[in-house]
C-alpha cells in the first residue's frame, strides 16, 4: 500500500504504454513500454535498426504510433507534431544540427519560437545570456553560427530547448562529434538540468558514457524492450551483451603491434583548401609502417577530408614528392593508378560514395574491385557475382542477396560490405575513414576484427576517426589533427585520452609557426 | 496550402509506366485539339497513329524516318547517362550529311568499291569532329555544354546552306540550292525491293544493340552508368570523367553523323538544305521516352517515326497542318517530364494549423 502512495506522489513525467509501429516489412516498435521520472537521465540503447529512432520520433511527434498510449504528467495525450511536442516542453537535439550558419545564435533560436513565446521572453539575447550563465553553456547570443565549433553548435541546440523551458530533453548520439573535454562539459550541463527536474532521454552507442551519466537504461533489440537496468550496476560488457544478444567476444584489449618498414609517407605537405569552408593542410609529416594501424583523431572539419582527398588522389592537384608509397612518389598518380599500386580506401560516406545506391552489391563490388573481373574490356559478371556472394557470406552482410541494391542495406551492413570489398583487394595501404560511425556493436566488432587481421597480414592502415575510444582500441600509434596541422605521432601505450584530447583542441600547434602560416596564407 | 514533397521511395514500376501514361495524356490532349480544329478526333488519331502502320509501303516509310531518330537517340542516351547534356545531335547530323556529301560528290561517277564506305566514314568523321569541339571546350574551359552544342547546331546548318549555295551546288541545277544527285555507287543499298528500306535502318538497329551491349557488358559501360547515377562514387572509384565524357560525346557524334550521311545517301540521294526536319531535337524526346535505355530507344523511335509519318498523312488526307506534329512532340515531352516529376515528388495538401 505504501508503495502505491509514493508512486502517486511523484508521477512519471512521461509514460509509454505498449507503443507499436509497423513499417512495411518491419515492426520497428513492438509493444514498447517505458517510463521516465522527472530529473531522470535515461539511456536508450540498441543496435542500429533496434527501433530507437522510431521511438524518439514518436515522442517528438514526427511519427504516429499504430497502437499504444503516451501519458504526459499523468494525462493521456496525442503528440501530433513536433510543435505540439515543443509546446508540452519536449525538446530534441538531433545528431545532425539544424542551424543556419549565416545567422547569429539568437536569430537561430528566435526562428523556432512562436510569437507568444517570444513575447513572454522579452529580450531574447538577455535570456540566452542568463541561461548560458546558469548552466555554464558559455554562449554569446550575437556570434554567427559559422564561427562556432561543433561543440558550441550543440550547446546552441541545447539552448534552443532551454529557452522553451524544456521538461524532457532528447539527445540523439550527442557525444559522437565532441572532444573528450567537450563531452565532460556536456555531461555537467545535463546533470544540472536533471537536478532541476528535467528528464533526459539519451541515445548513445558508447557504453561507458551511459554507465557514467545515466541512472536507468532501456535496451531495445529488434523493436522490443529486452531489458531495463541501472547502468551503474552493470559493466560495458554486460550491457553490450544485452544489446546484441549473444556476443562472441568483446575484448577491449587487442594486442598492439610495432610496424616494420615504412610503407607510406607524407613529407611536409601544405595545401590550401579548394572549398570556402574547408581547412588548409599545413606542414603535414607522417610515416605509416607496414603492419601497423596509425590512428588520427580529430573533431570533424579539421582537415581530415582534405587529407583523405589528397592521399586517395580525388584531389588531383599534383604533389609529387610530398607523397610516397613503397618508396616511390605517388603524388602525381591518378586515383585508379594508386589503387593498382596497392592502395585501398574506405570513405566516410557509405551510400553515394562508397557504394552506388541504385546498383546491386555485385555491381558495387566492381566499383573498386575490377582486377581479375575484366577480360578484353568485358565484365565477367558470373565470376563477379560469385565473388560478391562470397563477400556477403564472409563478412555476414545481412541482405537478400548479391542482387540487393546498396540502398536497401542498413548502414552497418553496407559498411561491412565495403570493408570486405576493400580488404579483398589485399591492399598494401588501407586508408579508412570513420569505419564504425553509426554502426551497431556487432558490426563494429566484425569491422575491428577485419582491420586487425589485415594489419597482422602486414598491411599499413591509416585510420581516421572521430571516435576516440575506437582509436585507443585499434591504433598502434596515434596523432591528432587540428586546424590542418598534424600533431606529433606517439605510441598508443605512451599516451592517454587527456593528451589526445588536448591535441584535438590544438595545444600542440606552435604559435610562431601558426602566425607565419597565417601571414603566408593572407599574402598568398 | 499546397506544397511539393520529395517521395522517399520512387516507384520502380512507375518509371516504366510513365512513358505510357505520357502518351495516353498526349492522345487525350490530341482529341481536344482536333475537336477544337473541327476535325473528327477518332479519325484524326487513326490517320496519325494507325495508317502509318497499315501497309508494307507505309511501314517502310516509317522505318526510313525511324533510322535517324534512333541513331541520334542511342548516342544521346549514353550522353545523358553520363550527365553530358548534349543538345547537339541536330548539328552533328547536319555535319555528317555535309561531310558525307562532299566525299560522295568527289567520287562523281566513279565505280570504285570504296565510294560508299568512304562516304559513310566521312559522315561519321564529320559528326565526331562536330561533337569534339564542344566537348573540348567543356573539359578544358568548363563551358556550358548545352549552350555550345546548340550554337554548333546553327553553325552546322548555315555551313550546310552555304555549301549548297556555293561549292557543292549542282552546276546544272539552274541555281537551285541543291547538290547534284549522287551516283548509284555512293547510295545505300535498298534491302527490301519496292520500299525505301535501306542499309542505314539495319545499322541504326545494330547501333542500339551495340550500345546496350556496351552499357551492360563492358567495364567502360559500367563506368558510364556509375558516373550517371552517382558522380561522387565514380570519383571515389577513380573513373576518369574526362575519358568517359570523350567516349560518350564522340560516340554520339559518330552516330548522329552516320544518321546524317545515311539520309543523304539513302532516301534523299543528294544534299539539300532541309536534310532534317529536326530529327536531332526529336531524338532528345526519343531518348527520354526510351528511358535512356538503348533498346527502349528502338520502341520510342518507332513511336515518333509513326507520328512524323502520321503528320504527313494527316496533312494530305485531313488538311491538318504539320505544325500539329511539333506540338504533339512538345506536349509529349511535357507530359513525360511531368509524369517523371510526380514519380519523384508528390503534392501535399496541408491545412494551416491554427496557432
Amino acid at each position: 500500500m505504501n508503495n502505491t502512495k509514493t508512486a502517486q506522489h511523484i508521477s512519471p513525467r512521461l509514460e509509454l504504454i505498449n507503443i507499436s509501429k509497423q513499417y512495411p516489412g518491419c515492426l520497428a516498435n513492438d509493444n514498447i513500454s517505458l517510463s521516465l521520472m522527472p530529473g531522470e537521465i535515461h539511456a536508450l540503447l540498441g543496435e542500429n535498426g533496434a527501433g530507437k529512432s522510431t521511438l524518439v520520433k514518436t515522442i517528438y511527434g514526427v511519427v504516429a504510433p499504430d497502437t499504444g498510449q503516451l501519458i504526459w504528467d499523468g494525462k493521456e495525450i496525442e503528440i501530433k507534431s513536433p510543435s505540439t511536442a515543443r509546446e508540452l516542453g519536449i525538446g530534441m537535439v538531433f545528431q545532425h544540427f539544424s542551424l543556419f550558419e549565416t545567422l547569429t545564435v539568437s536569430q537561430n533560436i528566435e526562428l523556432c519560437l512562436s510569437k507568444p513565446q517570444l513575447a513572454s521572453i522579452g529580450n531574447l539575447a538577455e535570456k540566452i545570456r542568463q541561461l548560458s550563465q546558469e548552466y555554464g553553456l558559455n554562449i554569446d547570443p550575437h556570434r554567427y553560427v559559422h564561427s562556432l565549433s561543433i561543440g558550441e553548435r550543440q550547446r546552441v541546440e541545447i539552448m534552443r530547448c532551454l529557452v522553451q523551458s524544456v521538461k524532457l530533453l532528447i539527445l540523439d548520439e550527442p557525444t559522437s562529434v565532441l572532444t573528450p573535454q567537450e563531452v565532460s562539459g556536456l555531461f555537467s550541463v545535463l546533470r544540472t538540468l536533471a537536478k532541476e527536474g528535467c528528464s533526459i532521454l539519451f541515445i548513445s552507442h558508447k557504453l561507458h558514457e551511459v554507465t557514467e551519466i545515466c541512472e536507468k537504461a532501456t535496451i531495445l533489440r529488434g523493436g522490443k524492450v529486452i531489458n531495463t537496468c541501472s547502468p551503474a550496476d552493470e559493466t560495458s560488457h554486460s550491457i553490450a551483451k544485452m544489446m546484441v544478444g549473444d556476443l562472441a567476444e568483446q575484448d577491449a584489449g587487442y594486442s598492439k603491434k610495432e610496424g616494420t618498414e615504412v610503407r607510406f609517407q607524407i613529407h611536409d605537405l601544405s595545401l590550401s583548401t579548394q572549398h570556402p569552408f574547408g581547412t588548409s593542410l599545413k606542414h603535414i609529416n607522417l610515416e605509416l609502417k607496414a603492419g601497423e594501424i596509425l590512428g588520427i583523431a580529430g573533431v570533424a572539419g579539421n582537415g581530415q577530408d582534405e587529407l583523405m582527398a589528397i592521399i586517395s588522389g580525388e584531389d588531383s592537384r599534383p604533389v609529387n614528392a610530398h607523397l610516397t608509397m613503397k618508396n616511390q612518389p605517388i603524388g602525381n598518380l591518378k586515383t585508379a593508378t594508386r589503387r593498382q599500386f596497392g592502395m585501398a580506401y574506405v570513405p566516410e560516406e557509405r551510400l553515394g560514395r562508397g557504394a552506388v545506391p541504385d546498383m546491386s552489391l555485385t555491381e558495387n563490388t566492381l566499383l573498386t574491385h575490377s582486377q581479375g573481373f575484366i577480360k578484353y574490356g568485358l565484365v565477367q559478371w558470373k565470376q563477379l557475382k560469385d565473388y560478391a556472394k562470397q563477400l556477403i557470406s564472409d563478412y555476414s552482410v545481412k541482405c537478400h542477396g548479391e542482387f540487393s541494391e546498396a540502398k536497401s542495406l542498413s548502414g552497418g551492413n553496407l559498411q561491412k560490405f565495403i570493408m570486405g570489398r576493400e580488404i579483398g583487394q589485399r591492399p598494401d595501404v588501407l586508408i579508412c575513414a570513420h569505419p564504425t560511425w553509426g554502426v551497431d556493436v556487432g558490426a563494429a566488432l566484425a569491422i575491428h576484427q577485419a582491420l586487425l587481421e589485415l594489419r597482422d597480414q602486414g598491411a599499413a592502415i591509416l585510420l581516421i576517426s572521430e571516435d576516440i575510444d575506437e582509436l585507443f582500441l585499434l591504433a598502434d600509434r596515434m596523432a591528432a589533427v587540428c586546424d590542418g596541422y598534424l600533431s606529433p605521432i606517439v605510441r598508443t601505450q605512451d599516451t592517454n585520452i587527456d593528451q589526445i584530447g588536448q591535441w584535438m583542441a590544438g595545444t600542440f600547434i606552435n604559435n610562431q609557426q601558426h602566425d607565419a602560416d597565417m601571414l603566408q596564407e593572407t599574402t598568398a | 496550402m499546397m506544397r511539393i514533397q520529395a517521395r522517399t521511395q520512387p516507384s520502380q514500376l512507375m518509371t516504366f509506366v510513365s512513358p505510357l501514361l505520357a502518351i495516353a495524356l498526349t492522345l487525350i490532349f490530341g482529341c481536344i485539339l482536333f475537336s477544337a480544329l473541327d476535325k473528327n478526333p477518332i479519325e484524326a488519331l487513326h490517320v496519325l497513329l494507325i495508317t502509318p502502320l497499315s501497309d508494307g509501303y507505309n511501314v517502310g516509310e516509317m522505318l526510313v524516318k525511324m533510322c535517324p531518330l534512333l541513331l541520334c537517340a542511342v548516342g544521346l542516351s549514353l550522353c545523358y547517362r553520363a550527365n553530358m547534356w548534349n543538345i547537339g545531335a541536330e548539328g552533328q547530323l547536319l555535319a555528317g550529311a555535309l561531310g558525307g556529301s562532299a566525299v560522295a560528290l568527289a567520287f562523281g561517277d566513279s565505280t570504285s568499291a570504296l565510294a560508299l564506305p568512304l562516304t559513310l566514314l566521312a559522315g561519321v568523321a564529320s559528326g565526331v569532329a562536330w561533337s569534339a569541339v564542344p566537348t573540348y571546350l567543356k573539359l578544358r574551359f568548363n563551358s556550358n555544354l548545352i549552350l555550345t552544342t546548340i550554337m554548333f547546331n546553327y553553325i552546322a546548318f548555315y555551313l550546310l546552306v552555304w555549301a549548297v549555295n556555293g561549292p557543292l551546288r549542282d552546276p546544272d541545277g539552274y541555281g537551285f540550292p541543291e547538290s547534284a544527285m549522287f551516283s548509284d555507287q555512293t547510295m545505300l543499298p535498298i534491302l527490301v525491293a519496292g520500299t525505301r528500306i535501306h542499309l542505314g535502318i539495319l545499322l541504326s538497329l545494330l547501333s542500339a544493340v551495340v550500345a546496350w551491349f556496351i552499357l551492360s557488358k563492358t567495364h567502360l559501360g559500367f563506368q558510364v552508368r556509375v558516373f550517371g547515377s552517382d558522380e561522387p562514387a565514380a570519383t571515389y572509384a577513380g573513373f576518369s570523367s574526362k575519358k568517359l565524357s570523350w567516349f560518350v560525346m564522340l560516340l554520339a557524334g559518330a552516330l548522329a553523323g552516320l544518321a546524317g550521311v545515311c539520309e543523304v545517301t539513302g532516301p534523299i540521294g543528294q544534299l539539300v538544305p532541309n536534310v532534317s526536319p529536326g530529327y536531332g531535337y526529336s531524338a532528345i524526346i526519343v531518348a527520354y521516352l526510351g528511358r535512356l535505355h538503348p533498346l527502349g530507344a528502338i520502341i520510342a523511335a518507332i513511336f515518333l517515326a509513326v507520328l512524323y509519318m502520321g503528320g504527313d498523312l494527316a496533312q494530305i488526307q485531313m488538311n491538318i497542318p504539320t505544325a500539329v506534329i511539333g506540338m504533339f512532340q512538345g506536349v509529349l515531352l511535357f507530359f513525360l517530364l511531368a509524369c517523371d516529376f510526380f514519380i519523384r515528388n508528390r503534392l501535399v495538401f496541408t491545412h494551416q494549423a491554427t496557432a
